[in-house]
């Protein structure tokens, strides 16, 4: 799943500062596809089942030991047994000396070698969820995301039927708002949804006659944020007369997004109904229901305890 | 599902002014619009959605629509970007 997007090298190192030890010529052309990353340790020392060449190469301290220990002519024969996988990229961390023979084994095979001074375990810490975002499944979805009490609600509905004036008075009773009408959904895990606004429209609001405004500026930087998971979907629709809605809250429905169960409840419209408010109590009992209490049920708990009082009686 | 291709071929491609005037368009048929640019698909009927893709002049893109009067609406937004939108 995580095969069809990638991240460019180039990027990766800017956005960590890492030092170009050997950069061959076209580090623009090389990619990330792989959200793993690997420690060659056992491959240097020649135990190649399972490996997964396209995987970062991260050479901390045991593998620059494990080199150390070798004389020059072994170093150079294992390292250029890895390096004739065609891997992707070397990133040696803790500042470590750079062996002159994985220099020149980096040149040959036009592989480049980075260099970070932080120690593997907390450069690990920082790629592995800068990989699974950068290489995340995503989905644009016409909607509206904002921040209510800490929850990433995001609002889907018609055109029209009232997503963008209801983030709008959430933003004014102190909420945020992430994203208006398009909203960029990452699978970031396998457990978290986030989404963020399509950077050219961010933190833009189109509200009918009227016309767009910047909440950004109206609000201030209080009021917007540039991404937030995804706790709860809410569907907005025109109140349909005679349509059954949900009276209790019982039944714990869902809405499936990049193949991920969110929590969601169909919310219906009508002209005059509050439906910040109405967002507002949502969002605080999504977070009710996740810390273990879910208000249905506990009704319905003590209605069968005083049911069992009145036959016992 | 109905869909299409067009090329954007007028002067500035769908900046604010025309993206208003295929918005409004859109948003006069039932059926559920989508335009798509590369592999990211907005709704046809949202300005901001749009713009969000930022469609500027030799982009093509794929219009679709589901619904009762999905080929009027292809069709006509088609129609609406090969003429330029009348500039």
């Amino acid at each position: 799943m995580s095969e069809k997007f990638s991240v460019r090298l180039e990027k990766l190192i800017t956005h960590f500062g890492l030092e170009r030890i050997n950069c061959t010529e076209n580090t623009d052309d090389i990619s990330i596809v792989s959200v793993d990353v690997n420690r060659p340790g056992i491959q240097l020392s020649g135990f190649y089942d399972c490996f997964d060449p396209t995987r970062i190469q991260l050479f901390g301290m045991v593998e620059h030991a494990y080199l150390a220990s070798q004389p020059p002519d072994v170093r150079e024969k294992k390292l250029k047994e890895l390096f004739s996988n065609k891997i992707p990229v070397v990133i040696v961390t803790r500042g470590l000396e750079i062996f002159d023979e994985l220099a020149a084994v980096s040149k040959e095979f036009d592989v480049p070698v980075l260099r970070t001074s932080f120690t593997t375990t907390s450069f690990l810490s920082r790629l592995i969820p800068f990989l699974h975002t950068e290489l995340a499944p995503r989905i644009t979805r016409h909607g509206v995301l904002v921040e209510v009490y800490g929850e990433g609600v995001l609002l889907l509905g018609e055109s029209g039927v009232g997503k963008s004036e209801a983030a709008i008075e959430l933003v004014k009773r102190g909420h945020r708002l992430i994203a208006d009408d398009a909203v960029e959904i990452k699978k970031v895990s396998a457990i978290t949804l986030v989404g963020s606004s399509p950077e050219i429209i961010r933190h833009f609001i189109e509200i009918r006659g009227i016309g767009i405004i910047d909440v950004k500026r109206l609000f201030g930087m209080g009021a917007v944020k540039d991404s937030e998971k995804i706790d709860l979907v809410l569907h907005l629709e025109t109140w349909v007369e005679g349509k059954h809605y949900d009276r209790l809250g019982l039944t714990n429905e869902v809405t499936d997004i990049l193949g991920l169960p969110i929590p969601s409840i169909v919310l219906p419209v009508k002209p005059g109904r509050n439906l910040a408010v109405i967002i507002e109590i949502s969002a605080m009992n999504n977070r009710l229901k996740r810390a273990g209490y879910n208000a249905a049920e506990e009704l319905n708990k003590r209605i069968m305890a005083n049911m069992d009082i009145n036959w016992e009686g | 599902m109905f869909s299409k291709e067009v090329l954007v071929s007028n002067q500035v491609g769908l900046h604010a002014r025309p993206a208003t005037f295929f918005i409004q368009k859109a948003n006069e048929f039932k059926s559920g619009i989508w335009v798509e640019k590369e592999e990211r698909r907005v709704n046809a009927k949202s300005l901001l959605g749009v713009l969000s893709l930022g469609i500027t002049r030799g982009i093509t893109i794929t219009i679709l629509a589901e619904g009762p009067d999905e080929e009027q609406a292809v069709n006509a937004l088609v129609e609406l970007i090969s003429s330029n939108f009348a500039e």
